[in-house]
């Protein structure tokens, strides 16, 4: 069994690898980086709202669940397809999603929180959509076609679901007492995990130089505007606290995701290539 | 009689039209407006098909529809491509495909309001009364939305204020 670091290495930094080099203005490796974190944070959160499907407070929640976690699934599809295609290494988007493992990971942080009560789930998914939202209307300008076609088509569902957890964020956050304190404590459970998505790293920076995603200093602007109105909106505080996690971007996950992939990839793990 | 003629683009079309969306079965995929292109390539027949929603489980089964037609009318090569972009939109429904989805009981989207509409408009729009859908059963225009999600990524759930029944509404994207 190799060693941790002797499998955290595999990724050739030459980007090789990629057939599409010359067709992709950025780096191979820096935009595959890129769309396993577009795609991982996708199919991540799909996962983690898909296991609300026959539990939710009300039927018509439990259906806007599985549609919003439908949505994220067939946009991870999308995504995952291109990072395999730019890889160029064989790999398809079942592959990249079922056979690796965590450290390969590059899924924010923030979606592999648990689920909590209804209130949490929601402010994690309104938390997630106020940056999602902005984020795709960015790569919709991008200078990779393939990027900007994916964007243009996730972006209208996108829209969708920005509405709906924001309605509902404003209604329990401005409800009863009880669902205001669960809103409050769901926020301030949350609140760390969300400055990973707005913080730019090397990848992001080659990324937004080269055209093909945008600047996530500009998406921190909209992200802080937009959540800092339904918040006021919702009568909730804004934590104070400055103190960030990070490390999902690079593979470095809470122990969560281990669980999710333990029960999202056990199929394909125990009966390899099986399908029905 | 031995040569193979390849079948008229319009002809084509025809068959389409009768491969019903197999989830809203009264619509056919060109009513939907997912049919983006027929051609031929040399001697291949080449259908362009756009997703819904790209999570949307039906899309699979729509291509399975389209081929098995296809083939039943005797094409031989034949190749079904994905087209992402332009996106899909309500606004390709087809004008007999809304009145077709409003005799099955359910609301057509209303015209015009198919994306575009930036979230602030959309957030100032929270807890007001968004958009007037008419009742397919009574033709009641008051109506309220029970959920933004329905049966169908395609849907949202309605109830009349009017005749108290509740429906879908195809909502726009």
């Amino acid at each position: 069994m190799p060693s941790l670091p002797d499998m955290m290495t595999k990724l050739d930094p030459s980007g090789a690898a990629g057939g599409s080099a010359s067709a992709a203005p950025a780096p191979a490796d820096a935009l595959f980086e890129a769309l396993l974190r577009l795609g991982d944070s996708t199919l991540i959160l799909g996962h983690r709202v898909s296991e609300w499907c026959g539990h939710a407070p009300v039927l018509e929640e439990d259906i806007a669940l599985a549609n919003t976690a439908l949505d994220l699934i067939g946009q991870t599809q999308l995504w995952l397809g291109l990072a395999a295609e730019v890889e160029g290494a064989g790999r398809s988007a079942d592959d990249l999603a079922y056979l690796r493992d965590a450290w390969d990971f590059r899924n924010l942080l923030l979606v592999e929180r648990p689920n909590g009560d209804f209130g949490a789930t929601l402010m994690r998914q309104f938390l997630f959509d106020a940056w999602h939202q902005p984020m795709l209307k960015g790569l919709e300008g991008s200078s990779d076609p393939r990027v900007a076609e994916i964007a243009a088509k996730a972006g209208r569902e996108v829209a969708y679901h920005l509405d709906r957890s924001a309605d509902l964020v404003i209604r329990l956050g401005d409800g009863t007492d009880e669902s205001h304190r669960r809103m409050q404590a769901a926020l301030d459970d949350l609140w760390p995990y969300t400055g990973e998505m707005l913080t730019p790293d090397a990848t992001d920076a080659a990324m937004a130089e080269a055209g093909v995603m945008p600047d996530l200093t500009a998406i921190a602007r909209d992200w802080h505007a937009l959540v800092g109105d339904v918040l006021a909106q919702a009568t909730l505080a804004r934590p104070d606290g400055s103190y960030m996690h990070k490390g999902g971007k690079q593979g470095t996950h809470t122990e969560h995701l281990g669980y999710i992939l333990a029960e999202m990839q056990f199929l394909q793990r125990a009966y390899p290539g099986a399908e029905w | 009689m031995a040569v193979t003629e390849l079948p008229p683009v319009a002809q084509v079309w025809d068959w389409l039209a009768e491969v019903p969306d197999p989830e809203i079965p009264v619509i056919s995929v060109v009513d939907l407006g997912i049919i983006r292109d027929v051609a031929h390539e040399g001697d291949t027949l080449v259908v362009r098909v756009t997703p819904t929603y790209s999570g949307c489980p039906a899309t699979a089964v729509i291509t399975f529809e389209i081929e098995a037609k296809l083939r039943e009318k005797g094409v031989a090569a034949l190749r079904i491509d994905r087209q992402l972009s332009p996106p899909w939109t309500t606004d390709w429904l087809s004008a007999e495909g809304r009145e077709k989805l409003r005799a099955y009981g359910i609301a057509p989207p209303v015209d015009g309001t198919a994306t575009g509409a930036p979230v602030a408009g959309r957030i100032a729009r929270l807890g007001g009364q968004p958009q007037a859908i008419a009742c397919p059963h009574c033709g009641a225009s008051d109506t309220r939305r029970v959920s933004q999600f329905g049966s169908t990524p395609c849907k949202a759930a309605y109830q009349c204020n009017a005749c108290l029944e509740p429906f879908d509404y195809f909502k726009c994207i």
